[in-house]
């Protein structure tokens, strides 16, 4: 009998006889139910709900939970032993899930089972601690299990971790998809209606072409497809002249665009869209210049198709540049310098050789903008004026007047088809298909220097570029300080005052500014889900690229897909799934730690696959032969080794969960307000000069989180060897 | 030769591993003998790392059985088995000291670090290292960090040892040297020990039994002295040392011994079960004489290349069989391109191998 399983009989039975097995009202960590614990029927815990409180059907439950006393003693080479286990997990999990979804607050939740057991006459609500434990315990039951009978070299630990990622990837991920997309064939009365589904998908607005014939506005699915293939185009230009002059020039400033690559990251999508308006709109600084100096009459031009493009740009060309200059620095040398000897000259070296050789990753960058830019809410949500694009329609179905779910659910299908299309081309025509030809051998050699013409466009476009982004920046973080943007251009720290004034009152301080509810809550959520969301990807990227399992490559699609959902499908989907029995989560903080936890996950994922590819395997491998476990080989080798790696993902899941809107906007609630729906809040209120404060105290905490983490990490990787070293000689044989 | 207590045999029963569709070891069939050294040798792709992985369960069997002594350790992991491995990479821990490295073993297992350290400290006396302790893997020399990683290994006094091509990142002359100190180790400790590389001189100097794999199987098991006197086939022949290959024809048998045809030079070979008829013979190199005088039984031939190397001369020699590549010790007796020679075969060192 291996300690692993009597420690998770004994979580299962925690769980299923102390603790109560349905979900405490007024949240996860309030204790008050402790009082009327264990008799009232909503706090007991499911032993005692089965028994005396006439819930039958989580009887079953506890018979599952018993099974496996019965090989406590045997042998993990004993046939039963994998057989009891695999059958007390499968049988358990399936049914706790299973009874969750049939029997609801209503009670029964189909006809059929109504008419089959007849009425119930009882209820039940969302699952509880003791639920959350039960099945934990099965899930790891039927991992043990599978372990025992030689799966992935026996390996508990390994198992193990792959079952607890596929399950809470299925919870958080495909669950909420699949209730988008059972939504989308119901009409709001939860009634099946595929007539409906398709009425609506085909529907004018959202593929109507009546912008090429007459003048009127095209259908949403088009404005979006649109938009986000001039935004992908001009970002990946951008972004290539960005990256040519960071590595093939003289270009004296290559730090400064360094620094560029950090913006987005720090920055709140929709702050970007706030500066522009605070710039080109009616009553902004441009546009008064105009006046002044042309006569220009101000207009409303930038709201709609510009508006939304220059914002975007502005905040996805650093993205496209991160992307590129990889791609540009990765060309071996030795290719360019081998086409000049053949006598081409440089300009025919770079159109003939470097290009070519670049074209991967610029489909790359042009699928990422592309992607960013279907799923960015925020920009059009300030900017968008009469354009309609598919995110910000499915935040008005369900939260504006029509109140319409399943046109929501329709329209975040429509969006998800676009997002994972590209998502898909992206990993299936361009993952395998790159010439980054940079090797760990010493390549010597130097990059050519740019043809000249190259070298004028180059600086022609993106100068002034920079130029407008150091403009935008300037407003976001000066404009907090003027009275009334456009009209009163006075000095005041009003707007500061009235978000972050402290008082001393009765009790000592008292946070009185306006904006310190969201401040405390976002920074508590951001460092809550910020460690859950490294630790989840990480373990993920362990799995994926140390071990070899039937079925890793949908493990990997799966895993990696919540980049490609956009935030407002996810919120849909997490509002569907997660209002109703049996995991009731809206409303509390914790869907918001989840929420980023997998929004982010990707971000983790990708930095431990990098560092991790780093560190030779034979290293875990001599730890194995050395009789440690693959826990204590994760422990005492992985972990030390990826420590750069950590950190990273720390700081960009933090970072991450501070600046996400379009996800956050249908699960904030009046206890847990978020900063940036609380700063959007604001604008809808055309309140700027408080979100613009806000929003540059926002950027200026993350940028010192930022240098905070870098410096410790520049102090390690000085004060040691660098991580080359760690990757000694691969072996084959 | 004393043979340590703990070691143990090693019996692979119908061993398969599958990788997809790609079969890297196929139905392998052998037994090793507590405390001898045996060589897993054949050309990059034939298996023979596969092999020693299955061996230390870094990979499992897709089907068969394997038994480490008495115990079958099929399904068990790595952490589970009495097997140590030395990496071609020496895969040393680079964020611990060489101590650290060495006692990892024990303490993982639950020994205390005090008692850990001071056995850490003693084994790497043994190999040499007293001193180097408090050193990170990065400041030693690519043969101290190959020491250290023995040491790290030999720690546990493991049942079966494995080496995977652990000469293969050091230089030539250390290469000779530190292929003698494992050597000696090993028949010090007694310890079972499987070793793989390609390189078929290292195969030949450190073992006492030499599994020649090819294509996932094995091609040939025997001692060095009966696989480079009679190779089983083609593969082996050309494999271990150099050998022309030429047609013969086996024109009777008599006995143990066959009557054969080669190039109209009539010898007595053993005929190693081959009927009469077509056959190949593997003809070494050092067993063909050159003389400038005409001698009986003997091929003509005239000489195509010459080459100095100081120890030997190497020649090609046009003959009726083909060219034939012939190493010739007495190098004061240099023949240069387009002498006229006759070519003498010796006893030993030509070997039918079977047809095609």
């Amino acid at each position: 009998m291996r300690r692993s399983v009597v420690l998770w009989l004994a979580v299962g039975w925690v769980g299923l006889a102390v603790l109560p097995w349905y979900a405490i009202e007024d949240g996860f960590w309030n204790f008050a139910w402790l009082d009327s614990y264990p008799v009232d029927s909503d706090v007991g815990p499911a032993l005692l709900q089965g028994l005396g409180h006439g819930r039958w059907w989580l009887l079953p439950v506890c018979l599952a939970l018993a099974a496996p006393l019965g090989i406590l003693g045997r042998w993990k080479t004993d046939p039963w032993f994998a057989a009891v286990l695999l059958m007390a997990g499968g049988f358990g999990l399936a049914y706790t899930l299973a009874q969750g979804f049939a029997i609801g607050i209503r009670g029964w939740e189909f006809e059929a089972l109504e008419t089959a057991f007849g009425e119930l006459g009882d209820r039940q609500f969302g699952m509880g601690y003791g639920a959350v434990l039960v099945c934990g315990a099965f899930l790891f039951f039927l991992t043990e299990g599978i372990a025992a009978r030689g799966a992935i070299k026996g390996d508990v630990f390994v198992v193990g971790s792959i079952g607890l990622v596929i399950a809470l990837v299925a919870a958080f991920i495909f669950f909420p998809i699949t209730r988008i997309l059972i939504s989308a064939v119901q009409d709001n009365d939860e009634n099946f209606a595929p007539a409906l589904f398709f009425t609506k998908l085909f529907s004018g607005d959202i593929w109507g072409l009546e912008c090429l014939t007459a003048n009127l506005t095209c259908g949403v699915a088009w404005n979006s497809l649109f938009m986000a293939i001039l935004v992908g185009a001009g970002t990946t230009a951008m972004g290539l002249a960005f990256a040519l002059i960071a590595t093939r020039t003289g270009f004296r400033a290559k730090k400064l665009l360094r620094v560029l690559t950090v913006l987005p990251i720090i920055t709140p999508p929709f702050v970007i869209g706030l500066a522009v308006i605070l710039l080109f709109g009616r009553s902004g600084a441009v546009s008064t210049f105009l006046e002044w100096a042309f006569a220009i009459e101000p207009s409303r031009w930038i709201y709609g198709l510009p508006g939304i493009w220059l914002a975007q740009m502005l905040a996805f060309t650093p993205i496209a540049f991160l992307v590129l200059i990889g791609v540009v620095e990765g060309i071996s040398p030795a290719m360019e310098e081998a086409a000049i000897t053949l006598r081409a000259d440089t300009w025919r070296t770079f159109v003939t050789v470097s290009l070519p050789l670049m074209r991967p990753g610029l489909a790359n960058a042009f699928l990422l903008g592309f992607i960013e830019s279907l799923a960015d809410f925020g920009n059009p949500m300030v900017l968008g004026g009469d354009y309609d694009v598919l995110s910000i329609e499915i935040f008005f179905a369900i939260v504006g007047a029509q109140h319409d779910q399943s046109r929501a659910a329709v329209l975040a299908i429509v969006l998800l088809a676009f997002t994972l299309s590209a998502f898909y081309a992206q990993r299936r025509w361009l993952g395998r298909k790159s010439y980054a030809t940079i090797t760990g051998k010493g390549d010597s050699g130097l990059h050519m220097h740019l043809p000249r013409r190259l070298k004028i466009l180059s600086y022609g476009t993106a100068l002034p570029w920079a130029a407008l982004t150091a403009v935008i920046y300037c407003t976001i973080m000066f404009g907090g300080f003027v009275e009334s943007w456009g009209r009163d251009h006075g000095f005041t720290l009003r707007h500061y005052l009235e978000a972050f004034s402290v008082t001393t009152g009765a009790h000592g301080l008292v946070w009185s500014g306006a904006a310190w509810n969201s401040f405390w809550t976002t920074l508590e959520i951001a460092a809550i889900s910020a460690p859950l969301t490294a630790g989840i990807g990480l373990l993920t990227a362990y799995i994926l690229v140390r071990q070899r399992f039937v079925g890793k490559d949908a493990f990997e699609f799966g895993t990696m897909l919540s980049f490609a959902i956009p935030g407002t499908v996810i919120g849909i989907g997490y509002i569907l799934a997660f209002n109703v029995p049996p995991i009731e989560l809206t409303g509390t903080g914790v869907i918001l730690v989840i929420c980023f936890m997998f929004r982010n996950m990707p971000v983790g994922v990708r930095a431990g696959i990098a560092a991790m590819s780093q560190i030779d395997q034979s290293l875990d491998e001599a730890s194995l032969t050395l009789g440690a476990r693959s826990f204590t080989t994760l422990r005492k080798i992985v972990l030390p080794l990826l420590r750069p790696a950590i950190i990273a993902a720390l700081v960009f899941s933090f970072v991450r969960a501070m600046t996400a809107i379009s996800a956050v906007i249908f699960l904030v609630s009046a206890n847990y307000d978020m900063a940036t729906s609380y700063i959007l809040g604001r604008v809808e209120n055309s309140d700027f000069g408080l979100a613009i404060a806000y929003s540059s105290v926002l950027i200026l905490v993350m940028l010192c989180a930022i240098v905070l983490i870098q410096v410790a990490v520049g102090q390690r990787r000085l004060g040691r060897r660098g991580a080359q070293q760690f990757g000694l000689e691969g072996s084959t044989g | 030769m004393t043979t340590k207590s703990t070691a143990a045999s090693v019996r692979f029963q119908s061993v398969v591993k599958a990788f997809g569709e790609v079969v890297a070891v196929r139905d392998l069939n052998f037994t090793i003998e507590p405390g001898s050294l045996v060589t897993l040798l054949g050309p990059s792709g034939c298996g023979k790392t596969t092999t020693l992985r299955l061996i230390a369960g870094l990979e499992m069997s897709t089907s068969g059985k394997i038994l480490i002594g008495a115990l079958e350790v099929t399904k068990l992991p790595a952490s589970e088995r009495d097997v140590c491995m030395v990496f071609q990479s020496y895969a040393l821990f680079p964020h611990m000291t060489v101590l650290e490295n060495v006692a990892y073993g024990l303490s993982v297992s639950g020994m205390p670090k005090a008692e850990a350290h001071a056995k850490a400290e003693q084994q790497l006396a043994l190999v040499g290292l007293k001193g180097f302790g408090a050193r990170l893997p990065s400041e030693l020399s690519g043969g101290q960090q190959q020491r250290v990683a023995v040491a790290r290994a030999l720690i546990l006094e493991p049942e079966v040892l494995l080496f995977d091509e652990p000469l293969s990142n050091l230089d030539a002359k250390l290469r000779r040297h530190v292929r003698q100190e494992i050597c000696d180790l090993q028949r010090s400790l007694g310890l079972t020990t499987v070793y793989v590389t390609h390189d078929q001189e290292e195969a030949l100097a450190v073992s006492d039994r030499i599994i020649v794999m090819r294509n996932a199987e094995i091609a040939q098991t025997g001692t060095p002295h009966e696989l480079y006197e009679e190779p089983a086939d083609l593969f082996v022949a050309d494999f271990i040392g150099d050998a022309n290959v030429v047609t013969g024809e086996i024109k009777a048998l008599d006995g143990a011994l066959a009557v054969v045809d080669i190039g109209g030079v009539e010898r007595r070979l053993p005929h190693r079960g081959l009927p009469p008829g077509e056959v190949d013979v593997a003809i070494r190199p050092e067993a063909i004489h050159l003389s400038r005088e005409r001698v009986d039984d003997s091929l003509s031939g005239t000489v195509s290349k010459a080459t100095y190397l100081g120890s030997h001369l190497e020649y090609s020699v046009e003959t009726p069989l083909g060219e034939l590549f012939v190493i010739d010790h007495r190098v004061d007796g240099f023949a240069p391109p387009g002498t006229t020679v006759s070519v003498v075969m010796a006893d030993r060192g030509v070997t039918l191998v079977g047809s095609g």
